[in-house]
C-alpha cells in the first residue's frame, strides 16, 4: 500500500503479474528497479495539491485519459481535446461520454470546494468562455461521429484569472503518452512492466561406453597360375571323370546281384528243384533213377562251337568252366573259354575269346582262379580269372615248346619243390609235357614220348619203328602223384610214371578205337575207367591187365566220369544223346538210368559231376550246357542193416569196390 | 600332317577344358556356386578385357557379401594372399584363364 501511494505514477493494469521467486509476496507488481522515473521532456509538473485532487477524482478509474494542462498552453488543450476526441472515436463508447459529462459537475464542485477564492461565478464565466470552444468541439465531434451522441470527454484544467491552476486529476498514462510523444525519441524499454523468465532444463547424464570386436579370422593362401598348371589340372579332371564313368564298380556289383536275383525269381522252380526236390517216384522205380533237367546254359556268341571241356571249380562249387571249340578237324576257328555260375544261366561270368579252339581245360585245385587250357593249335595257356582283361597270363609259343598237334588233356599238378605251379599236357603229337610257371614264364619239360610200340617187346622187326602215338587222355593218380595214365588214339592205355621218361610201367590194350577218357576212381586207388568210340566203357584194376567191367552202350561214348560221392557210380554220355548212369552195387550189367538229355540233333560231348551237389553238367556239340539233377536212386548209399551202424567215409566206398572186385578176381584167379 | 594333328589337338583340349574347374576353395556351398557362376559370366562377358571382368566381379561380390573383395584374373601369375577364412575361391576357366577371388578388409 505504501508502495502504491508513494509512487502514483505506477498504474496497476490489472494484468497478471508473474511472481518472481525472490520477491516479496506483498509486492504484486514490479517496480522499475533503480532506474528512476523516466519522464518525457514536456511532462507537466504538478503540485501536491493537484495531485491530491486527482486522487479524489481517481474514483473514476476508467478515465485514465486525463492530463493536466495549463491554460497557457491552449494549444495543448486543443491538442488534448483532439486527442481525446480521437480516442473516443476509437472507443465508440457511449457510456464513456456520459460519464465525462457527468464528471464535469463533480470537477467543478471539487474545484469549488478547494478554491474558496474562486467564486463559482468566475468559474462559470470561464466555462462559458470555453463554451464556444466546447461547442465547437462538440460540433466537430458531431461531424465526425454521426452515430454517437456528441460528447467529448473534456478534461480541462481551468485556471482562474491570475490563475490558480486547478488541475484535477492527473492521469498519467505513461506508456500511451510516451509512445505518442516519444515516437521520435529512441525507444525505451518498458521499465515498469516486464518480467524476466528463465528456466533450467534437466540435462541427461552422460556415460562412456566402448567395445572392441575380434577381427574375423584370416589365413594365407598361395598358388601359381600358368598355362601348364591349368592344362594339367584339366587333364586330371577329365581322367577322373572318365574313371568315375566307366569304373562304377559299385553299380556293377549291385547290377550283378540284381541280375542274379531276377534270375532266381524267374527260374524259381528250378532253384527249388535244385535244392529240395527229391523225386518221390523213385521209390516205385527202384532201382532205376532219373535225371531232372535244371538250367540250360548258352552263350549266343558260342552257338557254333561245341563244348570240348568241362570242369568244376574246386572252391566255388557253383562255378564251372566250359571250353568251346570244335572236334571237327577240318572246321577249326576261334574258341572260347567261358566260366558260368549256376546262379546265372543267361550270361557267363567270364568270357575269354581265344584264337584257337579250346580242347581241354583244368582248374587248379588250390588256386581256383588259375585255369590251364589246351588249344587245338597245340599251345597251352594259363588264365587268371581274377585279372581284368581277356588275355591269358601265360601262353606257350612255338619257341617255348608248344605241341604241334591239338592238346587233348591238361592236368594241374601239385606245386613242385620250388612252389611253382605246374601242369601236364598230352597232345596228339605224342608228347607228354610238363609245364612249369617259373617267374612269369612257362617252362616246358618233356616227360615222355608216346610211341606206338611202347614197351611191347620187339617183334620180328629188328629196328623198331618208333612212331608217335597220339595221346588223347590223361589222368593222374589221386594218391600216388607220380603215377599217371595216358590214353592213346590207338586204343591203348599206358600207365606211366613221372620218373620214368622212356618206359611205360604198363600198357593196357583197352579199346579198338581211340580212348576218349581215362579216369581214376576217386576212392579206390586201383580202379580206373576208360571210354572209347568203340561203344564201350571199361573199368580196370591197374594191377590186372584185363578190364573188370565192360559195358556196351550201343553208341560212341564221348565221355565218362566217376561220381564224387560213391565209388561205384559213374556216368557216361553217348553220341545218341543219352546219359548212362551206372551203379555197380545195384546193377553190375546195366545202367540204372538211361536218359536222353539233349535234343536229337545235338550230341553230348562232355559230362562232369559236381563235387558236392547232386547234379551233373553235360556239354554238347551245339554249345549248350545242360545241368541235371540226379534222382535219389542214383545216389544211393549202402543201406544199413537193422541195428548196425552205417560206416561213412571213403573207406566204405573202397570196401564196396573191393568187394565187387574180389568177386571178379576170384573167378579169374580160379581160372588162371 | 602331324602339325595339323597337333593343332587340332590343342584346339580340342581348349574346347574340352573350357568348363569351370575349381582348384581350391573354402567357401560354403551356396557362396561357392554363386561366386563361380558370377566369375564365369564376367569372364564370358569381358572375354578380352580382364580388368573389366575383375571389376564386375569385385563390385558384385562387395554388394552381395560385404566389403572388401579382391579379384585377380590372368593367364600367368603367382600369388600369396591373406584372406578371411571361408572367403577364397581359386578356379580355372576357358582352358587358359585363372581367377582368384578373396575377401580381406
Amino acid at each position: 500500500m505504501s508502495v502504491y501511494n508513494s509512487n502514483p505514477a505506477v498504474t496497476r493494469k490489472g494484468s497478471n503479474v508473474q511472481k518472481v521467486p525472490g520477491g516479496k509476496l506483498g509486492e504484486g507488481f514490479l517496480e522499475p528497479q533503480g532506474k528512476g522515473l523516466i519522464k518525457p521532456p514536456d511532462q507537466v509538473e504538478l503540485s501536491e495539491a493537484v495531485r491530491e485532487q486527482f486522487f479524489m477524482v481517481q474514483g473514476l478509474q476508467k478515465f485514465s485519459l486525463f492530463k493536466i494542462f495549463t491554460l497557457d498552453s491552449s494549444v495543448s488543450i486543443w491538442g488534448c481535446l483532439t486527442y481525446h476526441i480521437n480516442r473516443n472515436y476509437k472507443r465508440k463508447s457511449q457510456g464513456f461520454l456520459l460519464q465525462t459529462t457527468r464528471m464535469l459537475p463533480k470537477i467543478l464542485s471539487a474545484s469549488a470546494l478547494r478554491n474558496a477564492s474562486t467564486s463559482p461565478a468566475s468559474l462559470i464565466r470561464w466555462l462559458f468562455s470555453l463554451r464556444w470552444k466546447a461547442v465547437w468541439c462538440m460540433k466537430t465531434l458531431m461531424k465526425v461521429e454521426d452515430s454517437e451522441p456528441g460528447g467529448v470527454s473534456v478534461k480541462v484544467t481551468t485556471t482562474e484569472d491570475g490563475g490558480e491552476v486547478e488541475e484535477a486529476g492527473e492521469d498519467d498514462r505513461p506508456d500511451s503518452v510516451a509512445s505518442k510523444i516519444d515516437r521520435k525519441e529512441p525507444k525505451q524499454t518498458n521499465q515498469f512492466n516486464f518480467s524476466e523468465r528463465s528456466s533450467q532444463t534437466l540435462n541427461n547424464p552422460l556415460r562412456d561406453r566402448s567395445c572392441q570386436t575380434e577381427p574375423p579370422p584370416r589365413c594365407t593362401f598361395s598358388a601359381t597360375a600358368n598355362q601348364w598348371e591349368i592344362y594339367d589340372a584339366y587333364v586330371e579332371e577329365l581322367q577322373q571323370q572318365e574313371k568315375s564313368q566307366s569304373d562304377d564298380s559299385k553299380l556293377r556289383k549291385a547290377a550283378k546281384i540284381l541280375e542274379r536275383m531276377v534270375h532266381q525269381n524267374i527260374f524259381d522252380d528250378i532253384a527249388q528243384d535244385f535244392k529240395y526236390f527229391e523225386d518221390p517216384s523213385d521209390e516205385f522205380r527202384d532201382p532205376e533213377g532219373t535225371l531232372l533237367p535244371l538250367w540250360r546254359f548258352q552263350y549266343e556268341k558260342a552257338k557254333r562251337l561245341s563244348v570240348t571241356a568241362l570242369c568244376w571249380n574246386g572252391k566255388y562249387q557253383d562255378l564251372f568252366a566250359v571250353g568251346m571249340g570244335s572236334f571237327d578237324f577240318s572246321k577249326q576257328g576261334a574258341g572260347m573259354l567261358l566260366v558260368y555260375t549256376l546262379k546265372n544261366s543267361w550270361f557267363p561270368e567270364h568270357i575269354y575269346p581265344t584264337t584257337s579252339g579250346v580242347m581241354c581245360l583244368d582248374i587248379h585245385k588250390q588256386r581256383s582262379y588259375l585255369v590251364a587250357v589246351g588249344f587245338h593249335n597245340g599251345s597251352v595257356a594259363v588264365y587268371n580269372l581274377k585279372r581284368e582283361g581277356t588275355e591269358p597270363v601265360h601262353q606257350s609259343t612255338a619257341k617255348t615248346g608248344q605241341h604241334t598237334d591239338p592238346v587233348w588233356q591238361v592236368r594241374w599238378q601239385q606245386d613242385d619243390m620250388d612252389n611253382n605251379h605246374n601242369f601236364f599236357s598230352v597232345s596228339a603229337d605224342g608228347r607228354v609235357v610238363s609245364w612249369t610257371l617259373v617267374k612269369n614264364e612257362l617252362v616246358f619239360t618233356d616227360i615222355i614220348r608216346l610211341s606206338v610200340n611202347g614197351t611191347v617187346p620187339e617183334d620180328q622187326e629188328q629196328s623198331p619203328q618208333v612212331s608217335v602215338a597220339c595221346g588223347t587222355a590223361l589222368d593222374f593218380h589221386k594218391q600216388t602223384d607220380y603215377l599217371f595214365l595216358v590214353g592213346t588214339e590207338e586204343g591203348r592205355i599206358h600207365k606211366c610214371s613221372k620218373t620214368y621218361s622212356s618206359q611205360f610201367l604198363e600198357t593196357y590194350d583197352a579199346h579198338r578205337m581211340s580212348v576218349h577218357a581215362v579216369k581214376w576212381n576217386h576212392f579206390h586207388s586201383k580202379v580206373f575207367i576208360s571210354c572209347s568210340s568203340d561203344y564201350t566203357v571199361k573199368i580196370w584194376d591197374h594191377t590186372i591187365s584185363n578190364p573188370m567191367f565192360t559195358f556196351d552202350l550201343n553208341a560212341a561214348v564221348g565221355d565218362v566220369s566217376w561220381s564224387p560221392y560213391s565209388s561205384t557210380v559213374f556216368a557216361a554220355v553217348t553220341t545218341d544223346g543219352r546219359v548212362h548212369v551206372f551203379d555197380l552195387t545195384v546193377n553190375k550189367y546195366e545202367a540204372i538210368c538211361q536218359q536222353a538229355v539233349v535234343t536229337k540233333k545235338a550230341k553230348p560231348t562232355r559230362i562232369e559231376f559236381n563235387p558236392i551237389h547232386p547234379i551233373i553238367i553235360v556239354g554238347d556239340n551245339r554249345g549248350y550246357v545242360t545241368s541235371l539233377k540226379l534222382s535219389p536212386n542214383l545216389r544211393k548209399k549202402p543201406k544199413a542193416k537193422k541195428g548196425q551202424e552205417v560206416p561213412e567215409g571213403p573207406e566204405v566206398e573202397v570196401a564196396k569196390m573191393e568187394k565187387l572186385l574180389s568177386l571178379l578176381r576170384e573167378p579169374e584167379q580160379n581160372t588162371s | 600332317m602331324a602339325g595339323t594333328g597337333e593343332g587340332k589337338k590343342e584346339e580340342d583340349y581348349k574346347r574340352l577344358h573350357s568348363f569351370p574347374l575349381i582348384r581350391h576353395t573354402d567357401m560354403p556351398e551356396e557362396m561357392r556356386v554363386e561366386t563361380m557362376e558370377l566369375c564365369v559370366t564376367a569372364c564370358e562377358k569381358f572375354a578380352t578385357n580382364n580388368e573389366s571382368a575383375a571389376k564386375m566381379i569385385k563390385e558384385s561380390m562387395d554388394k552381395k557379401f560385404g566389403s572388401s573383395w579382391h579379384v585377380v584374373i590372368g593367364e600367368g601369375f603367382g600369388f600369396e594372399v591373406t584372406h578371411e577364412v571361408k572367403n577364397l575361391l581359386y578356379m580355372f576357366f576357358g582352358g587358359s584363364l585363372a581367377v582368384c577371388v578373396w575377401k580381406c578388409s
